[in-house]
């Protein structure tokens, strides 16, 4: 029986990363290395503001005296942070001077990703902000967004702008001092998108960012920033892709979402980089830090994550539920297959009266992988009649992976009620010859199983993502079972 | 010829189970295999179907002129064999509905055959759903999950009727059956009989017999066909129990020593 189930694993683990290519294009390089020197002089490139600069310099100082953090279920190699470019940034060409050209050869690029920036190309309704590298290539719909008062662009067009929004809220709700990651972000982060909503505004249509690293040798650490004022509403997405290559590539990013009074703020992820090869060489390292603040009562900030890249995943999108009656939500799938690794969940630090949180986690290992859910439910003593809902469930394909679960509670609260349910299970052997039985075979069979185990997220999506995120679960496990 | 089974013998995991078995189905006929607990009647079952945890050690199994050993699982279900399976698995979170069209759509495709629309997939639904008198929400369950025993057998009935095969082979699908249940599977494999297509009926009881009237009855026992006959035989059987056979077998196998 054993060997029928690796054969089917084998099967399933060989499937291929689709998003893997690179494309050869004049990208302005800074040398190795991470002093003060090169941080002056990303900032010197970014035409930043002597405040900007100082962040920068506090975050990097405040780094140089903290440790990579070890507590997470993961095996990570040493990283040398000298060895790696800060800095890559695709060369105009001086021929494209206006800001609504871009270099057709990065068009391409994101065409061939599904990703078109020209906005008569684009899926209705959803405006795009693309970052290559280390900067933004394109922002659409800008225009059209600004006619409602809505702000939506790269983070370094936004610091030069918007610069007293960006002063009030940057590091508001994820400090430079906050961890590892985010001091090392705070201190190099080169791009990003910038997102505010006005009081009283739905934002009509999806925002999205794409992140693409292409260049080599470079990390990329890019800062997200949303605010969304009083009973205003938006839905933003975020993709991310990188070529295959057999050494590994840090990705360090910030998101933060501030979310006031009446406000929702939905986020979705589906993130694909690239995971490595069977054998475990190569892939990306992806160590994020996201955290939204519900400031204002009634406020709500949903986190919607699909996660099957990466080699090592590191990451927590949290809530701070401040506001009374707001609400918090993480909806959750990932998976592992062949050798990634991921330690991955979600804090609700309840502080607002009734502030009501939801998680709904699902791992799914295959191949050798580690899947780890690790969750923090905080109900602090001014949370009169806080509410709590976990749900954690693993899915085990073959018997050489690891599902984890770490939930922590911590309740100062006596009103407050906190429920916890987890369950593991594996895609069964009967099942699959249930369905071959009926003409299916085991790959559809696996697909079929696996999505309907994560529809309950999968559903959280928006429409048109929830259908890419299914066809990427069935992809990332091509070639897995047992 | 639908089937014709030589000297098939089966082991697992080492263990021989089936020691020799012949057989052979036409279109349009109805054979019942009976015999007592460990007779190897489910273990006919899976290996027509393909579960290779049962090895196939020797003999040959020839389906419409194929030799049925050299096709996948999925294949011999394309190829029109069905198995209505004696303990039906659950799918967590697989709809019914999305099961089954997924599994009607391979079959055209292997078939060349364009797949079903949704809605022309939800009328043969309703179609089927009335032959076995399935309530309506157990389609919109996920597959077999919090199914009572009785649904679930109904449930492969009703599989079986959507999927059309030429060759049905339903194990021990009264087990565990009340008997209106058990009216309602056998009228709707009544209904599902016609001249070009075969089933092969697994039972350790007569009862399931009364309803589907078989051509032929065979038993097994430990692991050959010790007797064939019509389904009188079947009746015959109910009579004087399995103690019967074991009884004449043993003083044959004594007397040959």
């Amino acid at each position: 029986m054993t060997n029928d189930q690796d054969k089917i694993i084998g099967e399933v683990t060989g499937g291929d990363y689709k998003y893997g290519f690179y494309t050869d294009i004049d990208t302005e390089l800074f040398p190795k290395g991470l002093n003060e020197g090169i941080i002056r002089n990303l900032s010197a490139k970014k035409e930043e503001p002597g405040w900007m600069t100082e962040f920068r310099l506090k975050a990097f100082r405040h780094w140089q005296t903290m440790k990579m953090p070890d507590w997470a279920y993961l095996k990570i190699p040493e990283i040398n942070y000298q060895d790696i470019i800060y800095y890559a940034a695709p060369r105009k060409k001086s021929r494209y001077e206006s800001l609504n050209e871009v270099d057709p050869d990065l068009l391409e690029t994101f065409n061939k990703l599904g990703i078109p920036l020209e906005e008569q190309k684009q899926l209705a309704g959803v405006a795009v902000d693309a970052v290559m590298d280390s900067i933004s290539v394109k922002t659409t719909f800008q225009e059209t967004l600004a006619e409602l008062g809505i702000i939506f662009c790269s983070f370094s067009e936004a610091v030069k702008n918007h610069p007293d929004l960006v002063k009030k809220y940057m590091g508001s709700v994820v400090p430079y001092t906050d961890n590892y990651f985010a001091a090392l972000n705070s201190a190099v982060f080169s791009d990003g998108s910038f997102c505010y909503i006005p009081k009283g505004v739905r934002c009509p249509m999806e925002l999205s960012t794409y992140f693409r690293i292409n260049a080599a040798n470079t990390g990329q650490f890019e800062r997200t920033l949303i605010v969304a004022e009083d009973d205003s509403y938006v839905s933003y997405l975020e993709g991310c892709t990188a070529p295959m290559r057999d050494e590994n590539q840090l990705h360090a990013a910030i998101v933060e979402i501030i979310a006031m009074e009446n406000a929702e703020v939905k986020y979705s992820t589906v993130q694909n980089w690239y995971p490595g090869d069977k054998e475990g060489k190569g892939g990306i390292y992806n160590f994020v830090t996201k955290r939204g603040l519900c400031k204002g009562d009634h406020s709500k900030i949903s986190w919607t994550q699909v996660e099957t890249g990466s080699a090592i995943t590191w990451k927590y999108p949290s809530c701070i539920l401040k506001g009374d009656y707001s609400v918090g939500e993480f909806y959750s799938v990932a998976v592992t297959n062949n050798h990634q690794q991921a330690d991955t969940g979600t804090k609700m630090i309840h502080i607002g009266k009734n502030s009501r949180s939801t998680i709904i986690s699902k791992g799914i290992s295959a191949g050798k992988s580690n899947n780890s859910y690790r969750g923090l439910v905080k109900v602090l003593k001014s949370a009169e009649n806080a509410r709590n809902f976990s749900q954690c469930d693993s899915l085990l394909l073959g018997d050489r992976c690891g599902a984890h679960t770490f939930p922590y509670l911590e309740v100062d609260n006596r009103s407050a009620v906190v429920e916890h349910e987890a369950t593991t299970s594996k895609i069964g052997e009967d099942q699959i010859f249930y369905c071959n039985q009926r003409g299916i075979d085991t790959e559809t069979a696996i697909g079929l199983i696996v999505n309907g185990y994560a529809r309950e997220v999968l559903n959280k999506l928006p429409m048109e993502f929830a259908v890419e995120a299914q066809k990427l679960l069935q992809i990332s496990l091509e070639g897995s079972v047992g | 010829m639908l089937l014709k089974i030589r000297d098939l013998r089966v082991s697992v995991e080492d263990k021989e189970i089936l020691k020799g078995i012949d057989l052979e189905v036409n279109p349009g006929e109805v054979h019942a295999i009976m015999g007592p607990n460990g007779s190897g009647k489910s273990t006919l079952a899976s290996a027509l179907v393909g579960k290779d945890y049962f090895q196939i050690t020797h003999g040959k199994i020839d389906y419409e002129g194929k030799n049925l050993m050299e096709l996948s699982p999925e294949d011999r279900a394309r190829e029109g064999i069905f198995l209505g399976f004696q303990y039906p698995v659950e799918i967590p979170g697989v709809s019914m509905v999305n099961f089954l069209r997924t599994a009607v759509n391979e079959l055209r495709k292997y078939r060349g055959e364009e797949p079903l629309a949704a809605g022309d997939f939800l009328k043969l639904m309703r179609e089927k759903k009335q032959i076995v008198e399935i309530d309506s929400d157990l389609t919109s369950r996920s597959v077999n999950e919090g199914f009572s025993g009785g649904e679930k057998k109904k449930n492969e009935i009703f599989q079986m009727a959507l999927l059309n095969p030429k060759l049905a082979i339903l194990d021990e699908t009264d087990s565990g059956l009340d008997i209106d249940a058990l009216r309602i599977v056998a009228n709707g494999v009544n209904k599902l009989r016609r001249p070009d297509n075969a089933i092969i009926v697994i039972t350790h009881y007569q009862r399931l017999l009364e309803y589907i009237i078989p051509d032929f009855v065979h038993i097994l026992y430990k692991g050959r066909i010790v007797k064939s006959g019509d389904k009188n035989l079947a009746v015959e059987l109910e009579k004087h129990g399995y103690d019967w056979i074991k009884q004449e077998l043993d003083v044959e196998a004594k007397l040959s020593e």
